[in-house]
């Protein structure tokens, strides 16, 4: 084990923790409105864990969206992983498949954001740094996952916790609006899933989104 | 509507759970196997945060209303419209979440109290 990278890792993160908290929170109230129970909650946490997936399937699960739109909703928002994947691959080359797996598992948007600042501008032991830095990360989520539970089944439902939700997506949509082609995206899928908000199976969603991309990809090629 | 017992719960976080796994795991996985991803695929991947994003959001906040006035001033409403400008000008999601919700019990306790 390489300690001065892991602690290098630990130390990069600790900034990035403090965004994490409230996040992880969210999650663990979102988990106790769609009626998990906490080892539900925290098994959502450690095998999934990943946040925007986890909301979006918590705030699916609660108004009853049958189980293939709940489960394509998250496979859709977590598509981008596979681009960190292919981006991060190169750096992981050398290790063992099990290991590859391991660091694999842990890839989420903060944990790949500061390991490639790393690799690019230091020379530091990839695996240690990065176990490090996302092993920081997961341990935060599945605290703060547990502190949600406790403390979404404490609060009283007229306090509107679970508008955190939705607080916490528009927090991450609106610096992802980064050119015309996104805004137009936004909108456009905006559009449809408010129209289509009684459609069955939460079709408003998925074709939403299919929309909006659509639009985006023709709008980026219309100003190229 | 669909209403999920324990079973369920537990069948949809493996499902989530393998899948989102499969994707972490294609390129770092697979080295080598197959190229890179294709530059149409990154575009369109590029959009899809956005979209999956307005599409989750705006249904959460916007209930469309017989009138305008109506739509518009649904307290959740005004609230995400507050904190959707504190998300522009910070990029902060802690910030974005503590302005709307402050602007929601504001509006749903201190407002009708005062008015």
């Amino acid at each position: 084990m390489d300690r001065t990278a892991f602690g290098s890792g630990v130390r990069d993160a600790l900034p990035v923790i403090v965004g994490i908290v409230p996040f992880g929170l969210v999650a663990g109230v979102a988990a106790v409105d769609a009626g998990f129970s906490l080892p539900q909650a925290v098994g959502l946490s450690v095998f999934v864990f990943a946040g925007a997936a986890q909301l979006a399937t918590l705030s699916l699960v609660e108004r009853g969206a049958p189980f293939v739109a709940v489960v394509a909703t998250a496979l859709a928002i977590n598509l981008r992983m596979g681009l960190y994947s292919a981006t991060i691959a190169p750096h992981f080359r050398k290790y063992e498949t099990r290991w590859r797996a391991l660091l694999s598992y842990l890839l989420i948007d903060e944990a790949f954001a500061l390991a490639l600042t790393a690799y690019r501008e230091r020379d530091v032991d990839p695996r240690w740094y990065y176990l490090g830095a996302a092993g920081a990360l997961w341990a935060t989520w599945q605290v703060t996952t547990v502190l949600g539970v406790l403390l979404g089944t404490g609060v009283p439902d007229a306090w509107g916790l679970e508008f955190a939700v939705p607080l916490v997506f528009l927090g991450l949509l609106v610096p992802a609006i980064r050119s015309a082609p996104h805004l137009l995206a936004a909108v456009a899928a905006a559009a449809v899933a408010v129209y289509g908000a009684g459609w069955p199976f939460n079709l408003g969603l998925l074709v939403g989104t299919a929309v909006g991309v659509l639009t985006g990809l023709l709008a980026g090629a219309v100003r190229r | 509507m669909t209403t999920y017992d324990a079973t369920t719960v537990w069948a949809l976080v493996a499902a989530v759970g393998v899948l989102t796994f499969l994707v972490r795991f294609s390129f770092v996985g697979l080295l080598g196997r197959f190229g890179d991803v294709p530059p149409w695929a990154e575009r369109a991947l590029g959009f899809v945060p956005v979209a999956v994003f307005a599409a989750l959001v705006v249904p959460a906040v916007v209930t469309v209303q017989p009138t305008v006035t109506g739509t518009l001033t649904d307290d959740r409403t005004v609230a995400a419209a507050a904190a959707a400008v504190v998300a522009w000008r910070t990029e902060n999601v802690l910030a974005t979440i503590a302005v709307g919700m402050a602007a929601l019990w504001t509006l749903r306790f201190v407002l009708p109290a005062v008015v």
